[in-house]
């Protein structure tokens, strides 16, 4: 192995591992707010992708679909309670759940979106994404926001197989691909660096920030902060733990659906493809221990560059070394932190 | 009341049993595909193959029970299983994939029912195994398509060169034929990598591979997967041939692949260039048969050498069963049993992927006719001559 070969593989490990580090930001953020372990967070890498592939080639996604039934059952379940609380709830409820889905489903099925821009496009598959996070909390998880982790985890293996499944019915079993948002490249040395691995670092980076922003000077991310810190002390202050709930699931959705769209030009995304994805954001998370945001970061860009290098040697072996990682991580977690049995 | 009771229960119990089971007579067929699941790319078209499949034989009415197997060993087994106990089938068709083909052996074998399975391995149909009496199969041998390949690459004048496979039964399976095959012909293998089906990059086995500096490389994937070390290869400026196997045989396939894939050479069943096929050819009928009711039913295009398994083995099933229908009624032992002998005694059978002549010691039957080289030239796929 020369120099030129390591530095190919790092460049393919950090822009690898910048999507982990997204997807393990928001498995730690739904985690610390919800306690629910978000196996599901792939599936929105893959909805995110599949959706924009369906709007580029003039299909109607399937998400668009769950989204108009997801917000029908919503708008079902929250009806009766908005209705007591008076007229102004109820038309913001049924202007979320019912109008902004069929505006949506109008602009997608009327204005030809595979004729804009790459931009809107992007804006659009978004726009039917991310409502599914909120959706999907208040369906699945809101009735037993108080179960501990064990049940919730279980649930969101359904709601992961429910989505997977779906996702099979919607987007077929074939994998598609997205043009790249710049076909631009950078010779670097003996490096070529191509325009999107950019995208992808400096899109996450952004991301990263403004999560940062969000967290440190919005007083949304304030209250997420204290429902993660103490629920029920939180909740004194008058936060509303669902709507943190919510809020976290929409973060996590807006997360996942991006990172598709950012590494769909890469490589081919298939239905199931972001279990797998998911799941090394996972590891990531671990390294941070469900709790710390930037060592979550740095664990799933060591995960990154550890499957980089290790295609490298052993190939066959890749999977086995990356998650064999958790293992001594565990192990070293175990030792180093006291171990507090604050559920149940 | 007590026997008022009595009766309505009876009667239930009649009603019920008078649901599951089939009329008499009629020839069932039942089928496991893996319609969801890692496979559901090859065993989508072939669930829309069965639909058109005859819905009679010899004056018999057919019925297909078809079951998804998830692409899953215990599902399968456990729906061979449903399939022989309660549907009492006469034939099984499945499934998709060799795993679990292989699980299905033991249970047709016991239930002395035969089988015809749509999965690629000589393993299934290995006369070594006593229970393989009961088992046929429609697709081509790997050993066949790696015959094709290095024949190819030989006349090429390539003379070191390159594999990256999946990392399960599919990729393991071509480098030990490959490489045997490849050493007969005094060719040199000088990397080998494994990537799985849901990489997401294979930088670090591409790398490895140029560095190795092959004048070809083979790539053992099937579907869309298969074009991620290609799109790769070309990324990283490599110039040399490139080579696919015939899992890639769909347009799905070219169309992720896109101008990364011009020149790739690939063996592949004939229905897959049918239109191409000169008139002389004796599969050039059969074929064109299978496309144009497959795209008469599910658009233009649409049409895969997987589906075309499954067509072959209706056809091998329309063709045998006459002749088990002359010493048997359906759903009786002596049918089942006849219709082994009948499938086994196929002879000349003209089909989708090539020509059918069975016998004791081959139950799949295919030649040389079975097989073409194809390239992809300006997005779609171009018979070599």
């Amino acid at each position: 192995m020369d120099l030129q070969i390591a530095l190919l593989l790092a460049q393919d490990g950090i822009v690898n591992g910048a999507i982990y580090a997204l997807l393990a930001l928001a498995l730690v953020l739904v985690f610390a707010v919800t306690r629910v372990i978000f196996i599901p967070q792939g599936e929105f890498v893959a909805y995110g992708a599949l959706t924009l592939v369906a709007l580029q080639a003039g299909r109607l996604p399937g998400t668009l679909w769950l989204m108009l039934a997801l917000g029908a059952a919503v708008a079902a379940l929250d009806g009766p309670a908005a209705w007591r609380l008076g007229r102004r709830r109820l038309a913001g409820l049924l202007g979320r759940q019912l109008v902004y889905p069929f505006v949506i489903a109008a602009l997608t099925y009327g204005a030809a979106p595979q004729d804009w821009p790459m931009l809107l496009q992007v804006a659009l598959a978004l726009a039917i994404v991310v409502p599914l996070g909120p959706q999907i909390y208040r369906v699945a998880y809101q009735p037993i926001e108080e179960a501990p982790v064990l049940i919730l985890l279980i649930v969101s293996v359904a709601v992961h197989l429910v989505l997977v499944g779906l996702g099979l019915l919607f987007f077929g079993a074939e994998g598609s691909r997205t043009p790249a948002f710049s076909e631009a490249s950078f010779e670097l040395g003996d490096l070529t660096i191509s325009g999107q691995s950019l995208w992808v670092v400096g899109a996450s980076l952004f991301l990263i920030v403004a999560l940062y922003v969000f967290f440190e000077r919005s007083l949304y991310g304030k209250a997420l902060r204290a429902t993660a810190i103490n629920r029920a002390g939180a909740r004194l202050m008058g936060i509303s733990t669902t709507l943190a709930g919510k809020l976290s699931f929409l973060l996590a959705a807006v997360i996942g659906a991006l990172s598709g769209i950012l590494i769909a030009p890469i490589t081919t995304v298939y239905y199931d493809t972001g279990f797998l994805i998911g799941l090394k954001g996972f590891v990531g998370a671990i390294v941070g221990g469900l709790a710390s945001y930037p060592v979550a970061a740095a664990g799933a860009l060591l995960v990154g560059l550890l499957e980089s290098f290790s295609s490298f040697w052993a190939s066959a072996f890749k999977e086995v070394i990356v998650f064999t990682l958790i293992i001594p991580v565990l192990v070293w977690r175990s030792l180093t932190t006291r171990h507090v049995e604050d559920d149940e | 009341m007590k026997s008022s009771q009595s009766l309505l229960s009876v009667a239930i119990v009649a009603a019920l049993s008078m649901l599951t089971a089939p009329a008499q007579a009629d020839i069932n067929v039942g089928v496991v595909v893996s319609a969801t699941g890692p496979a559901a790319s090859l065993g989508i078209p072939e669930k829309n193959t069965i639909a058109l499949m005859p819905t009679s034989i010899g004056g018999e009415k057919v019925n297909y029970i078809v079951l998804d197997d998830a692409s899953d060993t215990t599902t399968a087994v456990k729906n061979t299983r449903k399939l022989l106990t309660e549907d009492k089938v006469d034939v099984i068709i499945g499934s998709t994939i060799t795993p679990n083909s292989l699980a299905m052996i033991d249970v047709v074998a016991e239930a002395e029912t035969p089988m015809i399975s749509m999965a690629a391995s000589a393993k299934i149909v290995d006369a070594a195994n006593p229970k393989v009496k009961w088992v046929f199969k429609t697709p081509q041998n790997d050993v066949q398509m790696s015959t094709a390949i290095t024949e190819h690459m030989a006349n090429a004048g390539a003379q070191n060169v390159a594999f990256i496979g999946f990392a399960d039964a599919y990729g393991e399976g071509w480098f030990h034929e490959f490489s045997k095959i490849a050493e007969a012909r005094k060719i040199k293998l000088v990397a080998s990598e494994r990537y799985n089906r849901s990489d997401t990059s294979v930088t670090g086995q591409v790398l490895k591979v140029m560095a190795a500096k092959p004048d070809a490389v083979l790539i053992a994937g099937a579907g869309t997967p298969a074009a991620l070390p290609q799109k790769t290869l070309r990324e990283k400026g490599y110039k040399g041939a490139i080579y696919q196997t015939h899992g890639v045989a769909n347009n799905a396939f070219l169309k992720v692949c896109g101008k990364d894939c011009e020149g790739t050479f690939l063996p592949a069943g004939p229905v897959l260039v049918a239109k191409q096929l000169p008139d002389a050819n004796p599969v050039k009928k059969s074929a064109m048969a299978y496309v144009q009711k497959y795209e008469a039913a599910n658009g233009a295009g649409s049409v895969t050498t997987f589906g075309a398994h499954a067509w072959d083995a209706g056809l091998l099933l329309a063709n045998a069963a006459p002749q088990a229908l002359k010493k048997a009624k359906p759903g009786t032992k002596e049918f089942r049993a006849a219709l082994r002998d009948a499938l086994e005694g196929t002879r000349e059978l003209a089909a989708a992927h090539g020509i059918f002549n069975m016998s004791a010691s081959d139950h799949l039957g295919l030649d040389q006719r079975a097989r073409v080289m194809v390239e992809v030239v300006k997005g779609d796929w171009k018979l070599i001559k």
